[in-house]
């Protein structure tokens, strides 16, 4: 950690905190379970996404990906192609326009917007994965495209690759950082107190290579207009991130770039950086001189876009004989790529979840001539429970102890590694009421204890836990004459119900019904800031910009509405409600939003705003937290896996609305399913080719495999959050893996530390 | 890099011309002359604009390009459009008359879908599998096959849609959506 963010650190547990949100305990909207406002699109089919567009003399692109991974270009042979029907341009190295290198994430930059890879590709003869787009052609329709993309030949000169995590994990380094935070950190003497702790285990915890495989691929659309300037619909998670680096990459100013997006068919975090294809669909609309569409196939998304690292990660736990940690280590190794540079931050998850004397944390890359790695839902906390919480539950067996006792009289009173308050955790309440609703006491201890026929039963748990993020925002307000509000905000949309709650929000917070209230997103025209769907952010950062945008409209309301109006000198507060604006507790004497405007002879007011830092997130250790409950039968034949109930007990502070956030929560979990029993893409460790690049052959949850999930939340506010709200998108898939892999343990007396626990690990 | 001088090679030669087809969907003719390699899908989205079917994956593995074909579930993608001359073709844009279909509605109350890209293939294909379900048709969770009546069970329900993959993982609303939009006329 830098010597500056150290000092920002110090400094900020001296700042005052900010009055808590006074929406926090009003009960409006907010904490109703409102249907979305888009769902009558969605079920009609109306809702456009990216590739949807309706756009004159568009043209079709196709990628053709390289098929080594390592090496060089010698000739690209496109006679055929060139002169197959409809074919308009085949655009290589030779002709693509001249891209910049695109930033990486930098959290302190994220104005400036990232890639996953800071690569250009199709700049030079380099090729750097399997996968890497070497041409991209251009042809009428999508037929010819296809099909001239088909004749193509490249001729390579191949150099040996390095593509096996498993052969190269011993040369990984530690890296500079993780997620800005020091990438090792040792308390106390960790080794010497975990060899003198009276019960302790210690195991290696292995998780595949994961993809995200939203159903809506990635594609982009890419419109040059005579000035130069691009228009481009994106499936992305961060509409002014993407806007920023293509302006980077083509050299052109921010505002020459429009990045429209308002509906994603899926990201969690696979579409929150700015891929090639998007840029290579601007190239190549470039030199063909209209407007081109590039939409992936499902292939090409496992060949140009990442997913989750694998990696390999030792837990060791020491506890003392009356069960308090004595040592936590937590060490490993994930990989990245050269031009990714991303150590999926595993080791931060250790660092804030329970008491101990002493602790040893830390994690290591290996760089792998592989597509770039990425953020996938919870990166870091997601594998970092698995192993951890996996750990715990091996120390309460081998402690004779039940694991939901262990993890209480573990239960840290401030942040164990930074030493600063808790902002608002009731892990343990979750717990409590989790344990009670799933019926937890009624568990034997005993594995291998419960059969029904050929199935063996067993129930597991385990703790979740995800960070709160949140980033400056800016939004702009408008109120009318007509008494309605819009709030405009470049925010992005992918199933988490972003217009929804943003609607319900602006309703309570301006005291006007929901039908009087609208939302506009998905476009980066809007007012520059980096709202980004990603790190289970989004709702708080805009809430916190609404807000203070609602407050600055307020005050030049009661300054438009001029002496004559009861508003004018009010020595009691005024508050929103009713259309408008009215002196508390006094009945009707105020003004509404209609009645000021009109008299003013103003159509409407516009406000713009943007939120202050996050310095709360220094300040306090600030997370979601959570207690996943599950029942799983396994066959004792077949090893066959199913879970047969869930129940999670959530402490995400206030839940703004039920019937969505239930929806994520589920979501998380769902996913968490997958990864603990089926996901893994597979890579050829020869050649580094992805080996099962489609739905058929990557087997994510089907209906079948999904128990009915019921979830639970604590619903208590956090008074330093805007709304009192903690994120809920990327929790949910966090401690489910540890769930199921502890509930196979109890019902096979088997402990599968390898994901995903397949038939053939059980057998 | 591309070398224009090489001699050519024997390559496949794509279809040449254009086929004319006449199409019913959703109520409408619609005559088209297209590649004849055109899937079903693909003549929906990109030639008539009717982009409520999604294409999530080109090859049957999905399911988000559900569509109806004389009142059967069908995956467009992998239906050749030539070969569908007279066909009656109903997509999701086809599917609410005037006002939505119970279970459109359905799926808003439940919140069967998050993203709402698997969304119109959900739909169209819960209410074939309903269809399928009144014709009496087992599946593979079906106990007894030659029961005069089968339950309409959450695993019923479960093992039929299965084909519809949501990575959003909103399966529970879904479920739940199938039961409230059917479950009354199951009963009857």
């Amino acid at each position: 950690m830098s010597v500056l963010q150290k000092l920002m650190e110090t400094v900020v547990q001296f700042m005052p905190d900010k009055a808590p949100d006074p929406l926090i305990h009003k009960h409006g909207y907010l904490g109703t379970p409102v249907s979305r406002v888009d769902g009558q699109r969605k079920v009609k089919g109306e809702a456009r996404f990216t590739a949807e567009f309706e756009i004159e003399n568009l043209a079709y692109a196709v990628p053709v990906c390289s098929t080594i991974a390592k090496g060089r270009i010698i000739s690209i042979d496109a006679y055929d192609a060139e002169r197959s029907p409809g074919v308009i341009a085949i655009v290589t190295a030779e002709n693509a326009p001249k891209m910049k290198r695109p930033p990486l994430m930098d959290v302190r930059h994220m104005d400036k917007g990232f890639a996953a890879s800071d690569l250009a590709v199709l700049q030079d003869d380099k090729i750097s994965w399997d996968g890497q787009p070497v041409a991209v052609v251009v042809a009428e329709t999508l037929e010819q495209a296809e099909h001239a993309a088909s004749l193509v030949r490249v001729e390579y000169d191949e150099k040996a690759a390095r593509v096996s995590f498993e052969d190269l994990k011993a040369e990984a380094t530690v890296p500079s950082a993780v997620m800005g935070e020091d990438p090792e950190l040792e308390i106390g003497n960790a080794q010497k107190a975990f060899a003198a702790a009276a019960f302790k285990v210690d195991n290696l915890y292995r998780t595949p290579h994961y993809n995200h495989n939203a159903i809506e691929p990635h594609a982009a659309i890419a419109a040059w207009d005579e000035d130069g300037r691009l228009t481009v619909f994106d499936s992305t998670q961060f509409v002014n991130g993407c806007k920023h680096a293509l302006a980077g990459m083509f050299g052109l100013d921010g505002d020459d770039v429009r990045v429209i997006a308002p509906f994603v068919g899926g990201g969690f975090g696979g579409k929150a950086a700015l891929w090639n294809h998007t840029a290579l669909c601007a190239a190549a609309a470039k030199v063909a001189n209209r407007p081109v569409k590039m939409a992936l196939s499902r292939e090409d998304v496992f060949r140009l876009i990442g997913g989750r690292t694998p990696s390999e990660q030792r837990v060791a736990l020491g506890a003392d004989k009356e069960g308090k940690f004595a040592a936590i280590i937590h060490t490993g190794v994930t990989a990245t790529t050269t031009h990714a540079k991303f150590p999926e931050q595993f080791s931060l998850t250790p660092r804030h979840l329970y008491a101990s004397r002493t602790m040893s944390v830390g994690q290591k890359v290996v760089n792998l001539d592989t597509v770039a790695n990425t953020w996938m839902r919870a990166p870091g906390e997601s594998i970092g429970t698995f192993a951890l919480e996996s750990a715990i539950d091996e120390l309460a067996y081998a402690m004779k102890i039940d694991p939901v006792e262990l993890r209480r009289l573990n239960e840290p009173e401030r942040d164990p590694t930074k030493g600063t308050e808790f902002s608002s955790r009731h892990l343990v309440e979750a717990y409590r009421r989790g344990a009670e609703k799933f019926g937890w006491s009624g568990r034997p201890a005993e594995p291998c204890s419960q059969r029904d026929g050929k199935w063996l039963i067993g129930q597991g748990v385990a703790t979740a836990y995800y960070p709160v993020f949140r980033f400056p925002a800016a939004v702009r307000l408008r109120i009318a004459a007509d008494g309605s509000a819009l709030v405009q905000a470049a925010a992005n949309e992918m199933g988490m119900g972003t217009a929804t709650v943003q609607i319900q929000h602006a309703a309570d917070r301006l005291g006007l019904p929901l039908e009087m209230v609208s939302f506009r997103y998905g476009d980066s025209d809007l007012p520059d800031s980096p709202i980004i769907a990603g790190g289970s952010s989004q709702t708080g950062s805009i809430a916190a910009a609404v807000q203070v945008a609602v407050e600055k409209a307020h005050r030049e309301l009661v300054k438009l509405a001029g002496n004559g109006s009861p508003l004018a000198g009010a020595n009691v507060e005024i508050e929103a409600r009713d259309g408008g604006l009215f002196l508390s507790g006094e009945g009707n004497k105020g003004e509404t939003y209609a009645s000021i405007l009109k008299r003013a002879g103003r159509d409407f007011i516009e406000v713009e705003e943007t939120s202050g830092m996050p310095f709360e997130v220094m300040k306090y250790s600030m997370a979601s937290y959570g207690a996943q409950f599950c029942k799983a039968r396994v066959n004792r034949e077949s090893g066959e896996v199913r879970i047969s109930r869930w129940l999670g007990s959530f402490d995400c502070g206030r839940i703004l609305n039920p019937k969505t956030a239930v929806s994520q929560l589920r979501g998380g979990i769902v996913m968490g399913i997958g990864m603990a029993l089926a996901e893994e893409t597979l890579l050829d460790t020869r050649r580094g080719r992805i080996m099962n690049p489609s739905l058929a052959e990557y087997h994510v949850p089907v209906h079948l495999d999904v128990p009915h999930i019921e979830i639970i939340y604590n619903d208590i506010p956090d008074e330093h959050t805007p709304l009192g709200a903690h994120g809920v998108g990327e929790i949910g898939i966090t401690g489910a893996a540890a769930a199921i892999a502890n509930a196979i343990f109890h019902a096979t007396g088997k402990r599968i530390r390898d994901l995903p626990i397949t038939l053939g690990k059980l057998l | 890099m591309p070398s224009p001088n090489q001699t050519p090679k024997a390559v496949p030669i794509p279809p040449a011309g254009s086929a004319l087809i006449l199409l019913k969907i959703n109520g409408v003719d619609r005559s088209l002359s297209i590649d004849p390699r055109t899937s079903l899908l693909d003549v929906l989205r990109e030639h008539l604009s009717l982009t409520g079917p999604k294409k999530g994956c080109n090859q049957g593995a999905c399911g988000a390009c559900t569509v109806l074909m004389d009142g059967q579930r069908v995956l467009s993608c992998l239906s050749l459009a030539v070969q569908l001359e007279g066909r009656e073709i109903t997509t999701i844009e086809g599917i609410a008359n005037g006002e939505l279909h119970p279970l459109q509605a359905a799926f808003i109350e439940h919140d069967g879908f998050q993203c709402g890209y698997c969304t119109p293939g959900q739909i169209c294909s819960a209410i074939g599998m309903f269809q399928e379900f009144q014709n009496g048709l087992p599946s593979a969770v079906t106990g007894d096959m030659a029961a005069a009546t089968i339950e309409f069970s959450d695993t019923e329900i479960k093992e039929r849609m299965s084909g519809n993959l949501c990575r959003c993982g909103a399966y529970v609303g879904i479920c739940e959506a199938i039961h409230s939009a059917f479950d009354r006329e199951v009963a009857k």
